[in-house]
């Protein structure tokens, strides 16, 4: 019996992902040439799946920042906060944030994913409940399960459902921790905030927001679903990332609790891990400065979203949520998935494949995320695709979709 | 009380069956010893989905800390049944 026997049967499925095509979960991109291209197998490939949503990683200002950073104070600060000092400028970060979404107080952590353990690990322990929504990212399910709180599960958006769980809940004197996020990444839609916000608010609980998807998406500065519902001041906790509209790595948790800083020595993802590099907090802390500066960003991020939107409903398509910059749509089965997918790569056009058991439901999806540095001629490129690529579906059968890929 | 208390699990077990069948496309008979994963295939997501199933018909929760030790058809029961008595 060797260690790894246990993944046979997956190693099995994506080998077979393998024989139609290329690898779908690890694409090689030779070299990144710009927030929306990159060369793959020698040809200019258009970035549809990147999550870079106001496309600042090339932002030249954002650049000079990181490259004078890594100049003045070296590549990286080998070590934790805890351990090896807080550089000023990562607390000059914070306060940014903090200043940003209106908080008193933000931490950040060196990764999205190490927020939300962080924070959710931080704030819940095993005399907690925490009412997670069904279809949270794997980093909430990994924060929920480290806190020791006892974790129940409802419904997917669904604030009814919410309300009758919170109210059999038998664990007097325990402190309820409501845990959602402002979009959801896999289908790519927004949480009922308002009516979540009314129920948090019934029941007295506390409720933390992740807006990985949301911040610089949606709400009037682009603080996110709360703010967009109005409800910001019943979002008790908010995380977000780095990683997406902010375009480097890195993730924060604010709040206005004035108690939030005792995090930092019991929050284990932040205390032992390595801190943010220099020229990481720089190039975050000067892509909050373009995205304040730059309403027109997500503007122009909206308007990319509807035009691809609308012209994949108009060809067909089935889209799992309304118009937004993550467009999930829903194919048949898997072999036509991965077709799609491969046919799509091979005509230069990059999306990501999401099969079960990562998605809601068993669905097939083709996720497309959309970015303010797309083009309206790149967007339209994208639809010519989608469009000859539907003169083939459905298709005929098994056997011809290996063929028909390998063609 | 004895013969409520077993008129009850038979109903849990019975209804639990009942809402396994949507994942039983080979139609093996579902006993208390079928096993989730190796008899009727179900991995740790569509778990979840049986699970949620399972909490809106009996109105329980049962937390996602227990998920690990639900094997079994047996298994379910037992939770749902502990659930029913504390609700």
């Amino acid at each position: 019996m060797d260690i790894l026997d246990k993944y046979d049967l997956i190693s099995k499925r994506h080998s077979g992902l393998l024989e139609v095509g290329e690898e779908p979960f690890g694409l090689r991109m030779e070299r990144v040439l710009s927030a929306t291209e990159a060369l793959v197998n020698g040809r200019t490939t258009i970035l549809a799946g990147t999550n870079n949503y106001l496309g600042l990683t090339f932002d030249p200002a954002c650049i000079a920042a990181g490259v004078e950073a890594m100049q003045a104070q070296g590549t990286g600060t080998t070590g934790s906060r805890i351990a090896n000092g807080t550089y000023a400028m990562h607390e000059d970060l914070e306060q940014a944030i903090a200043k940003y979404l209106k908080r008193s107080n933000a931490i950040v952590f060196s990764t999205g994913y190490q927020a939300n353990l962080g924070m959710l690990a931080g704030l819940a322990g095993p005399h907690d409940v925490i009412f997670m929504d069904a279809d949270s990212h794997s980093s909430i399910y990994d924060g929920v399960r480290l806190s020791g709180a006892k974790v129940i599960r409802f419904r997917h958006n669904d604030a009814a459902d919410l309300d009758r769980r919170l109210a059999r809940s038998d664990d007097d004197g325990a402190c309820k921790l409501i845990v959602v996020e402002g979009i959801y990444s896999m289908l790519g839609d927004k949480a009922p905030m308002k009516e979540l916000a009314e129920v948090k608010r019934k029941h007295d609980a506390y409720l933390l927001v992740d807006e990985a998807h949301s911040l610089g998406v949606l709400g009037e500065h682009g603080r996110g679903a709360a703010e967009e519902a109005g409800v910001e001041d019943d979002a008790d906790f908010v995380v977000g990332t780095f990683s997406k509209s902010l375009g480097a790595i890195g993730g924060y948790g604010a709040s206005n609790h004035p108690k939030l800083d005792v995090l930092r020595f019991n929050a284990r993802a932040y205390m032992y891990t390595a801190s943010c590099s220099p020229s990481t907090v720089a190039t975050v802390t000067k892509a909050l400065e373009r995205m304040q500066q730059s309403p027109e960003l997500q503007k122009k991020l909206w308007s990319n979203a509807n035009r691809l939107y609308d012209g994949l409903i108009e060809l067909g398509y089935e889209i799992c949520s309304p118009a937004s910059p993550i467009l999930a749509i829903r194919l048949k089965d898997e072999a036509t998935a991965v077709w799609v997918w491969n046919r799509l790569l091979q005509n230069g056009v990059y999306v990501n494949l999401a099969l079960p058991p990562g998605t809601p439901n068993g669905a097939c999806l083709l996720r497309c995320s959309l970015s303010a540095a797309h083009s309206d001629e790149q967007i339209d490129e994208i639809r010519q695709n989608f469009a000859a690529i539907m003169q083939h579906l459905p298709l005929p059968s098994e056997g011809a979709t290996a063929t028909q890929a390998r063609a | 009380m004895t013969d409520t208390m077993q008129s009850d699990t038979d109903e849990v077990l019975q209804e639990i069956r009942v809402l396994l069948e949507a994942h039983n496309p080979n139609r093996i008979e579902i006993t208390e010893e079928t096993d989730l994963s190796a008899d009727l295939n179900i991995d740790s997501v569509a778990a979840m989905d049986v699970i949620m199933n399972i909490e809106d018909r009996f109105e329980i929760d049962i937390p996602l800390n227990r998920f690990g030790e639900l094997r079994s058809v047996r298994d379910l029961a037992e939770v749902v049944r502990a659930q029913l008595k504390n609700g």
